[in-house]
């Protein structure tokens, strides 16, 4: 692997090294290196590209990395990857892709990823979405994130798209069963002419279930961001969602909540509020000895940390 | 020393432009200066002449000798202003923490962050890592915005209302951190303030009136004229302590 392909493995996987636990990394489209464990198999699908990941019942503790890297301009990855998350089990798995294109060409990866998260488990899954390069070709991401969690299991999703993704179609479904919870934390920036946009659906099917989606986004330059999100509320359970947005420039945002209440018990709120930075913070800051650009920085990194 | 020249400022609203300061003249030596004066009489304009955020329409204003008008808010600040604002400003994602280690300068220790904490009466441990937003109470925020200013530790501080939105309950401990710095801080520490308390620690006291300086002078010399005669505006605060010497 070289320099560029380690460089954008730290940046989306903190990988500095060969990580202790199961890992599988994607490279250009074809598998650059995999490890399982004795509670983790990895496997690839011989229906779709892709993987298959395992994780047995009662698995605690372990981390999983699977990282998707594209150096070569110009490629188109498709890949489907299912999780099964064993019943009682806690686990965290990283994901992410990252691109480097310094050619002409379009370099697109579309990542299905499939959630079936056990009775009683819980997972944390972080996934982090970055793009660099020289050349005035395109980075184009669309993560499709489905999840199934069963009674009981629990989910935090941690979805970052740092910078440098031109165009991004961001789709992800939650159903949820008895006591089964989903807390979701997304941030992006967009910058340029870059377009994202976003697409969450929770059903909360089951008695007592909960959903919490908390989206923080800042749009610069000419960028513009849509975030969807649907919460149904399809028992007694309780759904929150939460847009926050600054906008610089000529950044445009745009959100649009829905949330249905389909059973009496069903409590559900929306919250959004798009804005410039407030004057007053930066000059809070500005009285503390910052520049305005210094200021404008502070409250961006704090906002997306 | 901190020194005004024939400042006026002039503010836009919707019948017109009203002039809010009316040529000020004023010298603040580094000692504890009390500005105050009925509502709307100009005091929290004047602040924020002194700090930078808002440019005065005429006049000028001297920090050590230098011309300091035509500096930004942010060159003041490196100059040595510090300014404490009457509502404190909320921020996502900001950390006490963090906001205590820009407003010093550096990367602050831990110990130096509680440090400041607890020189404003709060618990440093269980503020440290918590964000500077709405989560916090009023007067929670309001000790953390003073604190900042302890850490900057800069020859001129103004506070604009320090005791706004602070309870009864923490007033005395407030009072104690302006005592502390009093005894400790060379530099000029500037307050905007109605209370009495605050008054009674004060070494010069200012009153502006209707946009002009009303009074400058000692604090025995002000204090009297301020609430009537001694005999008939006889407060206990005012009439207790060093004011009876």
């Amino acid at each position: 692997m070289n320099n560029t392909e380690l460089e954008l493995l730290k940046i989306i996987a903190d990988m500095n090294a060969t990580p202790d636990g199961a890992y599988n990394i994607r490279a250009n489209g074809k598998l650059a290196d995999r490890q399982v464990t004795e509670n983790v198999n990895i496997k690839t699908k011989t229906d779709n590209p892709g993987i298959d990941i395992i994780i047995k019942p009662n698995t605690k503790n372990e981390t999983v990395h699977i990282p998707v890297i594209i150096s070569e301009t110009g490629l188109t990855d498709l890949v489907y990857n299912d999780f099964y998350i064993g019943e009682n089990s806690d686990v965290t798995i990283v994901a992410g892709c990252g691109i480097h294109n310094c050619g002409e060409n379009e370099s697109r990866h579309d990542g299905i990823h499939t959630f079936y998260v056990g009775k009683n488990a819980k997972v944390k899954y972080i996934e982090k979405h970055y793009g660099e390069g020289d050349g005035n070709g395109s980075n184009v991401m669309n993560p499709t994130t489905i999840v199934n969690i069963e009674d009981g299991g629990y989910m935090e999703m941690e979805t970052a798209q740092i910078k440098g993704i031109d165009s991004t179609k961001r789709v992800t479904k939650a159903r949820l069963a008895d006591n089964a919870s989903i807390v979701i934390h997304e941030k992006i920036m967009t910058h340029g002419t870059q377009h994202a946009e976003t697409d969450f659906t929770v059903d909360l099917d089951g008695e007592n279930s909960g959903a919490n989606v908390i989206s923080r986004s800042v749009a610069k330059g000419n960028s513009f961001q849509k975030f969807l999100s649907k919460i149904n509320g399809n028992n007694v359970c309780n759904g929150h969602t939460e847009c926050d947005a600054i906008i610089m420039d000529g950044g445009k945002v745009t959100a649009i909540p829905e949330l249905t209440a389909n059973n009496i018990d069903a409590s559900l709120i929306h919250e959004a509020a798009i804005g410039k930075i407030a004057g007053d913070q930066l000059i809070k800051l500005m009285t503390l000895g910052l520049t305005e650009k210094e200021a404008e920085e502070q409250i961006i990194n704090g906002f997306l940390k | 020393m901190l020194e005004l020249k024939n400042v006026s400022f002039t503010a836009e609203n919707g019948e017109g432009e009203k002039e809010i300061l009316k040529d000020i003249s004023l010298k603040i030596e580094d000692n504890f200066t009390v500005i105050t004066g009925p509502n709307g009489g100009g005091k929290s304009t004047l602040a924020k002449i002194i700090a930078g955020i808002l440019t005065p329409s005429s006049g000028k204003i001297l920090l050590d000798g230098e011309d300091i008008t035509g500096l930004s808010v942010t060159d003041r600040a490196k100059k040595g202003i510090s300014f404490a604002f009457q509502q404190p400003v909320h921020f996502k994602g900001i950390r006490v923490y963090d906001l205590l280690s820009l407003a010093s300068g550096k990367n602050l220790s831990l110990n130096d962050a509680c440090d400041y904490l607890s020189q404003v009466g709060l618990c440093a441990r269980d503020y440290i890592d918590r964000e500077v937003n709405s989560s916090l109470s009023g007067g929670e925020l309001k000790r953390i915005e003073i604190a900042t200013v302890l850490a900057r530790s800069t020859k001129v501080s103004v506070f604009d209302e320090p005791e706004a939105g602070i309870d009864l309950w923490s007033f005395g401990n407030l009072i104690k951190v302006f005592e502390k710095m009093h005894g400790s801080c060379g530099g000029s520490i500037i307050i905007i303030s109605h209370q009495e308390r605050i008054l009674n620690i004060a070494d010069s006291v200012v009153v502006i009136d209707s946009g002009r300086i009303k009074t400058v002078g000692s604090k025995q010399e002000v204090l009297p004229k301020l609430f009537g005669t001694v005999e008939k505006g006889c407060r206990a605060s005012v009439c207790s302590g060093k004011e009876t010497e």
